[in-house]
């Protein structure tokens, strides 16, 4: 391997000691869970400060998980777009084909340190289901993933891959039938059977510690990647871009570069079927402050606070609240969120595939096409950094159902 | 006084435990609510907890999850739940409600607004289920203000830290959560269960109610032989959902009741008074 593994090391200076940042984020669940979750970040804060446990953690990261992921530079495209430098961050190629094992490693690692013997966790497009199931295959955990029951229909290939890695997959059919469905039946999950259970959340979102454990779990994308823009390219770029559902790729590729602040920022919403309806998924770019899922945050709901059904052709950014961190961002001025609507995704999608032999996946795919948008307007010397989040093979049977064909 | 103290004070000295059923407002149906509770007040019960129907209920198992979606499909949101109360109070003057809930809908509305129009209406108490003490800072000053108590949580796990805490913020009673699970998830342990009330009286000066499983008379005479009050929420609600109508509704949650009732008393009378004070 041309270089090493990048060393995790932790960056923390929010959130405060209750898990805000500012006024978003927070512990907002019900006494039955406090207990757990205490005992959960005082666990986090022990093994990120044992050298023993983060020595066990990147030795994973680069034998089984394949860290570093490359940096590509994506030259036919730059060509197309005629502007800045296209620089993709190839999370997909990772094992299980995104970055959501860099953080299913951590915890897994972290479940069996507590002693934990049975893991849980929701998913939306399958990826966070199946990374948790791989990484409780490997420890010979017993691994329940709660899908909600239209994602189980729309991802059933990453269905079958959980199954397969001995996982069981609940299928739920509460509210929108989708990953809000799943989250709220993997709490319900947690609190019942607290005592052998740990609850492998997928996102940045959620009660507190988990907004700054996973970010500190995925940091690993944005540290490698900011060396090796150094390395290769002599200098950081000029923006960043990544997909937002949850948050979890995105802030792990801004959070080491928030001091940086001549690197722009863009999170990248799903603008579903428009902005101006009700049918996205784009809390930060139309929605409002309020509490969801533990956390205060920006959220998609009616006026009487009722949390909406949302819609995007990704399942994995299907989701009607977002990150606390992520929240704060955007108050504070430090990242801007923009959307990109399931039609322009899907050119995205069919682009990156036919001009650069690489199939992103649909969430993946939001990230590209604002990022060939923001390439177009900066000059040739600058260079837009888009974090390639997960790979397109789970979303076939969509892409081909939306165009009409039989597979 | 708040009516959930004075409600106690009149316990104590009458050597009586509460039994306080729990219904979903609009659940089976909005014309349900306002009679079943004037039932449940009939049937026996001494407190009133109403549950205010919300899309994400996380911490509630499938009978309140269902019920919940049922209410908002048929309209009940705040507004209805407030006039629910407020019609309520006109042939009740006496009897405590306490609205239980999620935070969104409040915070939505805007916290002090929804105080001020739940006094009005004649709430007495809040119970926000994601809302534990650490974030209720802004929401308790807002309830102080109009003397609404703001009832939490302690649960099997809840550390003697988070215990001592809460015992210290408590308004009205503390709600002891019988089982680590959701809403109606399974039966009541009696055996863990007076160790447990010992241990919370021990820590906080204010009436000690629980709740989550108990679903039979045998379990709320065996809860009142500890606690002060006995919650009664998803057996309820779970045999509430049957009714096809209103007036079905009221029968089904007197019969329901009285047994309970009855079973608490009988217990009661041979107990010594160990209310607080």
């Amino acid at each position: 391997m041309a270089e090493a593994a990048e060393k995790t090391a932790i960056p923390t200076q929010l959130p405060d000691a209750g898990g805000h940042f500012g006024v978003f984020g927070g512990r907002f669940v019900s006494e039955t869970l406090m207990a757990a979750l205490e005992e959960l970040e005082a666990a986090w804060r022990k093994y990120i400060a044992d050298e023993t446990f983060m020595a066990r953690l990147d030795s994973d990261l680069e034998h089984f998980v394949g860290r570093p992921s490359p940096l590509y530079f994506a030259e036919n495209l730059t060509r197309k777009m005629s502007g800045a430098k296209i620089v993709l961050k190839r999370e997909d190629l990772n094992h299980t084909g995104a970055h959501k094992v860099n953080n299913t490693v951590g915890q897994a690692l972290l479940a069996q340190a507590m002693g934990k013997q049975r893991v849980i966790a929701e998913t939306g497009a399958g990826q966070h289901g199946v990374a948790t199931a791989t990484v409780a295959a490997r420890l010979g955990m017993k691994c329940v993933v709660y899908m909600g029951s239209e994602d189980v229909k729309r991802q059933s290939v990453n269905v079958f891959r959980m199954k397969l890695l001995g996982a069981e997959v609940v299928s739920v059919e509460a509210g929108s039938k989708t990953l809000k469905d799943a989250l709220n039946e993997a709490m319900r999950d947690w609190v019942t059977n607290v005592d052998d259970t740990f609850y492998v959340l997928g996102t940045v979102a959620g009660p507190h510690p988990y907004p700054a454990m996973v970010r500190d779990f995925n940091a690993v994308v944005g540290r490698e990647a900011r060396r090796q823009m150094l390395d290769e390219y002599g200098k950081l770029p000029e923006a960043l871009v990544a997909c937002v559902g949850g948050g979890s790729n995105a802030i792990g590729l801004f959070h080491p570069f928030i001091d940086d602040t001549d690197v722009a920022m863009f999170g990248v919403e799903a603008a579903g079927r428009g902005l101006s309806g009700h049918e996205h998924a784009a809390s930060l770019c139309a929605g409002r402050i309020g509490v969801l899922h533990g956390s205060r945050t920006y959220l998609l709901d009616d006026d009487a606070g009722q949390i909406i059904d949302t819609h995007s052709v990704s399942a994995g950014l299907d989701y009607p609240g977002v990150g606390p961190e992520h929240a704060w961002l955007k108050d504070s001025g430090r990242a801007q969120y923009v959307g990109i609507d399931d039609e322009e995704a899907l050119a995205a999608f069919h682009e990156l595939t036919r001009s650069e032999g690489i199939m992103p996946a649909l969430e993946s795919a939001h990230a590209i096409a604002y990022g060939m948008k923001l390439a177009a307007e900066r000059d040739p010397d600058e260079i837009v950094l888009v974090n390639l989040s997960g790979r397109g093979d789970k979303d076939i049977n969509t892409v081909a159902e939306l165009e009409g064909m039989t597979l | 006084m708040n009516r959930i103290d004075a409600r106690f004070e009149q316990l104590r000295r009458t050597h009586r435990r509460a039994l306080i059923p729990y219904v979903t407002a609009g659940y089976p149906g909005p014309d349900a609510t306002v009679p079943v509770l004037h039932a449940a007040v009939e049937a026996g019960a001494d407190l009133l907890e109403v549950g205010m129907p919300f899309s994400d209920v996380m911490a509630d198992g499938p009978v309140i999850q269902e019920a919940c979606a049922r209410a908002l499909e048929q309209g009940t949101g705040l507004d209805q739940v407030l006039a629910m109360v407020a019609e309520f109070r006109r042939r009740d003057a006496d009897t405590p409600i306490i609205l239980m809930g999620y935070a969104n809908p409040i915070e939505r509305r805007g916290v002090a607004r929804f105080c001020e129009e739940a006094a009005a209406a004649g709430v007495d108490g809040l119970l926000i289920v994601d809302c534990p003490a650490d974030e209720a800072a802004d929401m308790r000053a807002e309830l102080a203000r109009r003397d609404l108590h703001q009832i939490f949580l302690v649960a099997p796990t809840t550390t003697d830290a988070r215990l001592k805490r809460a015992a210290e913020l408590a308004g009205g009673f503390l709600y002891y959560v019988t089982i680590k699970g959701v809403t109606g998830a399974a039966n009541l342990d009696t055996a863990s269960l007076a160790p447990a009330i010992e241990r919370i009286r021990a820590a906080a000066g204010v009436p000690i109610a629980v709740g989550f499983g108990i679903r039979t008379p045998e379990h709320a005479a065996a809860a009142a032989e500890s606690a002060d009050a006995v919650v009664i929420g998803s057996a309820l609600v779970e045999r509430l959902g049957r009714a096809d109508s209103a007036a079905a509704a009221v029968e089904t949650a007197r019969d329901y009741l009285a047994p309970i009732r009855q079973a608490m008393d009988n217990t009661a009378s041979s107990q010594n008074d160990v209310v607080s004070a």
